[in-house]
C-alpha cells in the first residue's frame, strides 16, 4: 500500500526560471527507505518540503495516508512526520532533553512523560541518558548533536521520516556510524524514510529504492542495482560512471 | 558649584528625581507599545520595513519642533513629553526588536517549523530567547538616548534635568548649568554602563 503518492507534482519560484520541481509523480510503499538523489539545485530538497508543507504545489497533489495534503493542517502534517536537516538547527537556549521535547512540551504531555520519553530516545540513537539530557547543544560534536536531530524528530513516534541531507556535514568515519545506526533503526522501527542525499553512494547503499533527480524532473525510480545496470538516460549512466571510476581508484590502489 | 548645592539640595535633587521618573515611565509605555508593533511587524516583511522608514523619518524630526508641535493636541507639560520620547524610542527599539528576532538562528527557526511549530511558537519559544541580547541593546540605547532628549523636554514645561539647564542659561548660572549638564552626562553614562554590564552576561 502507498503511503505517499506525488501525482504530477509542480513547484517554480519565482526568482528562477524553470521548475524546481517539474511533474513529479512516484509512489511510496509503507515501511520504504527512500533515497532522493541528485545534484544541488535539482529540486530534491523542494519535493521533500512539498511533502510537509512547507512549500505547497503550484499544480499537483500530494496524498499521504489516503489523504490529500492540501486539506490537512500544516502543523499537524509536520507533527506526523519527523523532519531533520543538515544544519540540524538544534535550539542553542534549550537542554537536550528540552530539545527533544520541544513539541511535547508544547503538547502539555506531563513532565514524568517528557523526561522518560527523552531518556528512551537517547538510548534509541546510541547517547547515554545520564550523560546527555542536561547538556546543551553546543556541548555535543557534530556527530552528537544530528543523533539529538533525529531523536528530536522521532519524539512523536511518526510514521514518516523527511531527512534532508542529515550527514551532510559530518565527518567521514562518523557518517558511516551515522549511516548503519539509521538502517538498524529503519529496520527496528519500519518507518517510512524519506531521504535526501547528493552522495551517490549514500543514497545506493541506504535505499530500497532510489530516486534519481535533475533539474526538477524525476528521472529514475528505483532499487539500486536496477538503476546500476539500466540506466534510464545519459545522466543517470553519467552518474553511474562517476561512481565507478572513484571506486576504481580504491581498486587499482589495492594491487 | 558644591556652594549651590549645599544651599539648595532640593534645587538639584529634585530635577535629577523628575527626569528618572520621566525616563522610567516613558520606557515602560516604549517597551509595551514596540511589543505590540514588533508582533504585527514580524507578521510581514514588507510592513515592517514601512514602519521602519516612517518610524525614521519621526525621528529625524528635531525633537523640539516635535515638542511645539504636539501641544495644541496634548498640551504643556508631561504628557507631551512622554508621548514624544516614546515616538523617538520606537525608531531604535523596533529595528532591533525586529532584526534581533529575523536573525535568529535560521537553522534553528526553519527545524522548529519543521517538526511542527506555529510562527506563534516560534517567536516565542525560540526567536525571542535567542534575541534577548539584541532586544536589550535596543532598550539600552532607547533609555540613553531618553536620558538625552528628556532634558529638552523641559521647554514644554515637563520638568527634569533640563529645567536646570533652562533656567541655567537664561539667568546665566554658572552652577545651574553645570548641575544640569554633568547630571544628564553623568546619568548616561553610567546607566549605558550599568546596562552594557548586563548585556554582556546576557
Amino acid at each position: 500500500m502507498s503511503v505517499i503518492i506525488y501525482d504530477k507534482v509542480c513547484k517554480r519560484f519565482e526568482s528562477s526560471k524553470g521548475y524546481a520541481v517539474d511533474h513529479v509523480s512516484a509512489e511510496i510503499g509503507e515501511g520504504e527507505f527512500i533515497t532522493i538523489l541528485g545534484s544541488s539545485g535539482c529540486g530534491k530538497t523542494t519535493l521533500l518540503k512539498l511533502t510537509n508543507r512547507l512549500y505547497d504545489p503550484d499544480s499537483g497533489r500530494i496524498m499521504v495516508a489516503g489523504k490529500d495534503i492540501s486539506s490537512v493542517d500544516p502543523v499537524e502534517l509536520r507533527r506526523s512526520m519527523g523532519y531533520v536537516i543538515q544544519q540540524v538547527g538544534l535550539f542553542p537556549h534549550m537542554t537536550i532533553r528540552d530539545n527533544i521535547t520541544a513539541i511535547p512540551a508544547l503538547m502539555k504531555w506531563d513532565r514524568k512523560r517528557i523526561d522518560d520519553r527523552a531518556d528512551e530516545l537517547l538510548s534509541l540513537v546510541g547517547l547515554e541518558p545520564s550523560e546527555f539530557r542536561d547538556r546543551y547543544p553546543h556541548q555535543l560534536s557534530g556527530g552528537q548533536q544530528q543523533r539529538v536531530g533525529l531523536a528530536r524528530a522521532l519524539v512523536l513516534d511518526p510514521d514518516i521520516m523527511l531527512m534532508d541531507e542529515p550527514f551532510g556535514a559530518i565527518d567521514a568515519i562518523t557518517r558511516l556510524n551515522l549511516q548503519n545506526e539509521l538502517m538498524r533503526l529503519h529496520r527496528e522501527l519500519g518507518k517510512t524514510i524519506l531521504f535526501v542525499t547528493h552522495d551517490i553512494n549514500e543514497a545506493f547503499k541506504l535505499g530500497d529504492r532510489v530516486m534519481v533527480m535533475n533539474e526538477g524532473r524525476l528521472l529514475q525510480f528505483d532499487e539500486p542495482h536496477e538503476i546500476a545496470r539500466h540506466p534510464a538516460d545519459d545522466f543517470v549512466s553519467t552518474l553511474i560512471e562517476s561512481a565507478r571510476s572513484q571506486e576504481h581508484f580504491w581498486t587499482e590502489n589495492e594491487e | 558649584m558644591i556652594e549651590y548645592f549645599k544651599r539648595h539640595p532640593d534645587k538639584v535633587i529634585e530635577p535629577l528625581l523628575q527626569h528618572i521618573e520621566l525616563v522610567l515611565i516613558t520606557l515602560v509605555i516604549s517597551i509595551a507599545v514596540t511589543s505590540v508593533l514588533t508582533v504585527i511587524a514580524m507578521r510581514s516583511e514588507r510592513v515592517s520595513r514601512v514602519m521602519n522608514n516612517v518610524l525614521a523619518v519621526v525621528y529625524s524630526v528635531p525633537s523640539l519642533a516635535l515638542f511645539a508641535l504636539l501641544i495644541p493636541v496634548t498640551g504643556l507639560g508631561r504628557t507631551s513629553a512622554i508621548f514624544v520620547l516614546t515616538l523617538y524610542n520606537q525608531y531604535l527599539l523596533l529595528r532591533n526588536f525586529t532584526t534581533g528576532l529575523r536573525e535568529a538562528d535560521p537553522a534553528a527557526c526553519e527545524a522548529a517549523k519543521g517538526i511542527g511549530m506555529t510562527d506563534m511558537q516560534i517567536l516565542y519559544k525560540i526567536r525571542l530567547p535567542l534575541a534577548r541580547k539584541a532586544i536589550f541593546a535596543g532598550i539600552r540605547l532607547a533609555v540613553v538616548s531618553t536620558i538625552g532628549i528628556g532634558t529638552i523636554a523641559a521647554a514644554i514645561n515637563a520638568g527634569g534635568l533640563g529645567v536646570l539647564l533652562l533656567e541655567g542659561l537664561r539667568t546665566i548660572h554658572t552652577a545651574k548649568i553645570l548641575w544640569g549638564s554633568i547630571l544628564s552626562a553623568g546619568l548616561a553614562i553610567i546607566i549605558n554602563r550599568l546596562l552594557k554590564l548586563v548585556e554582556n552576561r546576557m
